[in-house]
Formats: structure tokens, C-alpha cells, sequence
């Protein structure tokens, strides 16, 4: 079996597994731990659980124009590297082939060197969220371990994949292997790391609004 | 200062709590760092230990240790002593539970609400200023936190009777209304208590004190001291149920609004049989239904609002519907609403004295906020938030004026036909 094929069979499918029942049983043991009962009477007024989840959870994409010039540099990072991301895994064409293997669908993909240039400005904004991780003064107190093993499972799927594509180092088989085994370290590792944010986002984000709302509050 | 610190009692009581709320936050912290910008300790100090997120770090480790999916990797290590001894002053001195560093959080993590269960967690260790657990104490043993006992109020509020000529009812045995009193108002800013009264009465309500329920501050809750804070709770239930009180209305403090509107009952575990209201809010239903007029006031003033109250109490447009009606010159401070700094004294950091310091750099803020709007006149309605501003107000030698918005609308309310009230 050669690395590629190691790779896309039994690697992926693993991490797959992996991905799919760890981020199901994380929601759910989150979910089903015991949630106590509120006894006190919400503001008249209060707008719908759902409502008021949902509004919560668009006003925090975007911070209060009070904090605009102190949060500039970690917003338009964190967007550039979450779009890139997005860009990258549901644009590429050999992507969605591989979506279209395991789900049976599929959509046109964007030209390649669209990628590459986007694959560059991503790896940018995950370089540059690293070095500022690594130097500002609150990052460096709060930063730990999990912080850096995120990073690092995110950004090798990037390197090797730019790598793969541009004919860099290795064979681009064995290129092809290394990457994919990248990504199925990030997927085996997502639910059990900070990279559950993308799951749990939606969950403290509507909880919070909820919380605010009940008392009339716009947090 | 050398009592030994139980780390294992603070983690089983971290360990109680996991809520899905409380877990859900501390599983999502992103360690963005985006908090510190909103914290008023960090703003004026720039020290990183002063981070929201940083804050809860012995929380998430205690969780991590026992709970998470990572313990089973044995990539976690316990809580220690030394630990929870550092992190006492995050938690207590330098943590007002404000919530607003909610405000800024990408993944909308509730701080205030952890620190508020942290505290818990460090008390059960033994940790935790001691003034401010005196506090607690003291209003478990003598009603309040500042020796307001029973006879005193009784004796304070027939002084202020006479003295301000303002019917105050105690103990009456049947009432519509329970109104309770801060006892920072009552040993500090008396004419408070009377200002609430000449409002009561004004409104022609039915209205009574209680010497079995009085002390609307619950140090209990904000000392981490469970127990206390559900007796603090019970004894205003308890004395409302007696006088049939359909409404509770909390002096100016937010932090009293807070507890007994949005935990009493949580705390108490079962429904308030009345209504909550501060008296900003009872204020504000008068003036919006005509009930109350008051003469202009035309000096020109700017309004801190009380992070319990607006922030975490909703109230927010309570104090503006108030001051609408009757002051001409009303210019916001930015940020404002439920963005407003902090006064830098709430959950409970007035009653420490070694953070004093830490609080009057926190006032600076508000001094360039208030002064920024052209004005030196800050009106509030919270007694803690005054008695903090007060203090740094003289440490920093300002001379600007504190209002509270009850005395304001008191002195110009129009009783009758008649303007004025003739009570300076
Ligand atoms: S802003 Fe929120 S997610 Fe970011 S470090 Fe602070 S608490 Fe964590
Ligand atoms: S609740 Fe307020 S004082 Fe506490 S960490 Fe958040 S911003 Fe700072």
C-alpha cells in the first residue's frame, strides 16, 4: 500500500469516523448535562428563546463599534483565515470530488489559481494570528498548548496542500499522502480541541443571548 | 493571612456546577484575548493577568482535570494551592462581575456568571478578602453588612421622619409595596432614603419598611457564601409574604437588583411570589403613567449607568425615561447604556479595602468620561457605584459632583398644584 493509498483509505476514513461520532458525543454530553432551572420571571417583553438566540448570535460576529480600532488586527485576521478556510475546503475542485465521494453531491469549483492565491492569504493571516499569539502580551499569558496544537492542525493541511499543488519537495503522490494525512490528523483531533469552537460557537453564543434577553438586555 | 487553602474543596464545588451553560463556556474560550479590551482593570492598568479569559483559568483547569475528554489522555494536572491563592485577587479584587466583557466576545462567553461561581469555589477553600467576607458575615449576624441592625433602621428611619418631615412607614402589617434600603444609604447617603420615600408618598402609594426585611445588599452572594446569600434572600421573602407585599422595590444598588431579581428565586429555588423592581424602574412606570411631575432641572448632567442595572439588569431605559421628563440638559457619556465602563467598586470590590487603589484608576475613566461630555455633574443610581466614585473622587482630588437620580427627582417633584417640595 503506498502512502497515498494508506492516506485516502483507511487514515481518512478513521479520522472521518472519528470527527463525526467525537463532535456528536461532544454536543451531546454538553447538551445533556444537567441545565438548572430558571425560577425567575423574564422582562415583559422578551423576545422568543429563538429569536432572541438568534439575534445574539449575528451580534457577535461583529463587536460594538466602541471596541472597532482595539479588536481591528484579531477581526480581520480571524474573518481572512475563516473565509479562507471555507474558500479553500468547499472551492477546490478536487475537494468537492472528495465531498462528492462521501456525500454524493457536488458543485462547480473555483479555478485553481483562485486557491492558490487564497491558500496564500490565508497561510498569512494563520502566520500572522501565530506570531501576534506569540507576542502580544495577553495572548502570551492566556495562550496554552491547546491554543498552538489548533493552530498547528490547521495549518499543516494548508502548507501541505500548497506544497502538493505547486510540486514542492516531495513526489506530488507522496505530497498528496502527506496532506491528506494532515487533514485526517485535524479531523481526529477537532472534536477532542479547540477547533470544537465551530460547534460550540452556536451553542454559547444563543445561551448568552438568551441569558440577556430574558433580562431585557441587548448583550 | 497564613489560613490553610483547601484546593480539594474548591474543585468539588467547581465540579458541582457543571452546568451546561458554565461548561459550554469554558470549553469554548477561543483564548482570542479580545476581553481585555473590555475590562476597565486591564484598560487602565495594561497588565495581561487582568484578562477576562486569564481569569477563570483555574475554573477551566479544575473542570479539564476531572471532566474533560483530555483527562483521559492524562494531559491534565490538578489545581493547586498556590494556584488558587494567585488567582484570589482575579477573582475578587479585579473581577466587578460587570459583564462587559460579554460584550466584545466572539464566542459570547458569559464571564461575570463563571467568576460569580468561582468566588463560590474559593470561598469553600477558604479564600477571599476578608472584609469582604466580614461583610457577608456581618449581615448574617447583625442584618447587614454595614451594622445596620433592626433597631437602628428603626431608629434611623423615625430620625429621618422627623428631620425631613417625610412619613415613613415601618411595619406596617398589610402593604402593596415592600421597599427595602442599601445600608450604604442608610449610614452613608441618608436623604436617599428619604428621597424614596417623598416619591412613595408622592405617588400616593401603599407602601411599607420592614424591620424583618430590610438589607437589599446581599454580600452573601457576592462573598461566594451560598448560605448567606439564601438567608439574605429569605428574610426579604419572608417579610414580604407577611405584609402581602405584590411588589418588592429595590433601593438604588445594582448589585441588590441583580441577586433579587435575577438569582432570588434561583437561589431561593422556587418563584418570588412578588414582583421586583428597582427604583428606577418603579420610578420610571410613575413618570411614564403621569403619576409623578417634576420641575426642570437645567444644570447640565451626564448618567452612569449601573452595570446590575442596565448591562445585567435590563433597566437601561428606565433612568433615561426618568430623566427625559424633566431634565433639559441630559448629554450621554460614550460609551453608554450597556456599554458603560464600570464605576470599578461592583461585586462586591468597595468592601476591599486593599484593591482601593486598583478602583481609583478605574474612576479615571469615568472622570474623562463625564468631563468629555462638557459636564462635572454625574448622576447614578446605585449607592455602591456612588460610595466607590466618592472615595476615588477625592483620591484623585476631582472636582467634579455625584448625583443620585432619586434625590434629583425627589427635589424636583411638583406635589399637588404646587411646584417644589420646600424640604432643603
Ligand atoms: S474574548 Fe471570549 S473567547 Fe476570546 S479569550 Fe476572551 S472569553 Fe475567551
Ligand atoms: S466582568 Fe467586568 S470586571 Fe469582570 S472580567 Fe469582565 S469586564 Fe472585567
Amino acid at each position: 500500500m503506498t502512502l497515498l493509498e494508506f492516506a485516502r483509505g483507511p487514515a481518512i476514513n478513521a479520522a472521518l469516523v472519528i470527527f463525526v461520532f467525537g463532535v456528536i458525543w461532544r454536543l451531546f454530553w454538553l447538551l445533556f448535562l444537567p441545565r438548572a432551572a430558571d425560577h425567575s420571571v423574564a422582562k415583559l417583553g422578551a423576545g422568543a428563546a429563538v429569536s432572541s438566540a438568534a439575534g445574539g448570535f449575528v451580534r457577535h460576529m461583529w463587536p460594538p463599534r466602541e471596541y472597532a480600532a482595539r479588536t481591528r488586527f484579531s477581526l480581520i485576521v480571524g474573518y481572512v483565515l475563516h473565509f479562507g478556510l471555507a474558500i479553500i475546503v468547499f472551492g477546490f475542485a478536487q475537494h468537492i470530488l472528495f465531498i462528492r465521494d462521501i456525500f454524493g453531491i457536488g458543485w462547480p469549483g473555483l479555478p485553481t489559481g483562485v486557491i492558490t492565491v487564497v491558500s496564500v492569504i490565508t497561510l498569512a493571516a494563520l502566520i500572522a494570528a501565530l506570531v501576534r499569539r506569540m507576542t502580544n502580551p495577553v495572548l502570551k499569558m492566556i495562550s496554552t498548548f491547546a491554543d498552538y496544537w489548533a493552530w498547528f492542525v490547521v495549518t499543516l493541511p494548508v502548507v501541505t496542500g500548497l506544497m502538493a499543488v505547486s510540486h514542492l519537495l516531495l513526489r506530488y503522490e507522496d505530497m498528496l499522502g502527506v496532506h491528506i494525512l494532515s487533514v485526517a490528523l485535524m479531523l481526529a483531533t477537532f472534536p477532542f480541541s479547540k477547533l470544537m469552537h465551530a460547534f460550540l460557537v452556536f451553542v454559547t453564543r444563543s445561551q448568552t443571548s438568551f441569558f440577556y434577553s430574558r433580562r431585557g438586555s441587548h448583550v | 493571612m497564613n489560613k490553610p487553602i483547601d484546593a480539594a474543596a474548591a474543585s468539588k464545588v467547581i465540579l458541582s456546577q457543571t452546568e451546561q451553560h458554565l461548561v459550554g463556556y469554558m470549553e469554548a474560550c477561543l483564548h482570542c484575548g479580545m476581553c481585555a479590551e473590555a475590562c476597565h482593570f486591564y484598560e487602565v492598568t495594561g497588565d495581561p493577568k487582568y484578562t477576562p479569559a486569564y481569569k477563570l483559568f483555574p475554573m477551566a483547569r479544575a473542570y479539564k482535570r476531572e471532566r474533560s475528554p483530555l483527562s483521559w489522555f492524562g494531559l491534565t494536572r490538578k489545581v493547586t494551592e498556590e494556584e488558587l491563592k494567585e488567582w484570589e485577587e482575579l477573582i475578587f479584587d479585579s473581577c466587578t462581575m460587570c459583564g462587559r466583557c460579554t460584550t466584545i466576545c466572539p464566542m459570547g462567553i458569559d464571564i461575570a456568571s463563571i467568576v460569580g461561581q468561582a468566588r463560590k469555589a474559593f470561598a469553600a477553600a477558604g479564600l477571599g478578602p476578608e472584609d469582604l467576607q466580614a461583610a457577608a458575615e456581618n449581615s448574617r449576624d447583625h442584618g447587614s453588612p454595614l451594622g445596620l441592625s433592626p433597631e437602628k433602621l428603626m431608629d434611623r428611619v423615625e430620625w429621618l421622619e422627623d428631620d425631613f418631615e417625610t412619613e415613613m412607614p415601618m411595619d406596617k402589617a398589610k402593604a402593596d409595596i415592600l421597599l427595602t434600603v442599601s445600608s450604604i444609604e442608610a449610614m452613608k447617603y441618608p436623604d436617599s432614603i428619604v428621597a424614596m420615600a417623598k416619591i412613595m408618598n408622592t405617588a400616593g402609594a401603599d407602601w411599607t419598611f420592614s424591620s424583618k426585611g430590610y438589607e437589599s445588599t446581599n454580600f452573601g452572594y457576592l462573598a461566594g457564601r451560598p448560605d448567606i446569600a439564601k438567608l439574605m434572600v429569605t428574610r426579604i421573602v419572608e417579610a414580604a409574604e407577611a405584609v402581602g407585599a405584590k411588589t418588592v422595590v429595590i433601593p438604588e444598588c445594582g448589585h441588590a437588583y441583580g441577586v433579587m431579581r435575577w438569582s432570588g428565586a434561583n437561589i431561593l429555588g422556587r418563584p418570588l411570589p412578588f414582583e421586583v423592581l428597582h427604583i428606577t424602574e418603579y420610578i420610571a412606570k410613575l413618570v411614564r403613567d403621569g403619576t409623578l411631575k417634576m420641575k426642570p432641572f437645567t444644570d447640565a448632567i451626564t448618567y452612569h449607568d449601573p452595570c446590575q442595572v442596565s448591562r445585567r439588569g435590563g433597566a437601561t431605559q428606565d433612568a433615561r425615561d426618568i430623566l427625559a421628563g424633566f431634565a433639559t440638559d441630559f448629554r450621554e457619556m460614550d460609551p453608554t447604556g450597556e456599554l458603560n465602563w464600570c464605576c470599578g467598586g461592583g461585586g462586591g470590590v468597595q468592601a476591599m479595602a486593599r484593591a482601593a487603589d486598583l478602583r481609583h484608576k478605574v474612576f479615571q475613566l469615568k472622570i474623562d468620561q463625564t468631563e468629555a461630555t462638557g459636564t462635572k455633574k454625574l448622576v447614578s443610581a446605585c449607592a455602591n457605584c456612588r460610595m466607590t466614585m466618592d472615595e476615588s473622587k477625592d483620591a484623585l482630588h476631582w472636582d467634579g459632583e455625584l448625583i443620585s437620580l432619586i434625590e434629583l427627582v425627589a427635589d424636583a417633584l411638583v406635589v399637588g398644584d404646587e411646584d417644589g417640595d420646600g424640604d432643603e
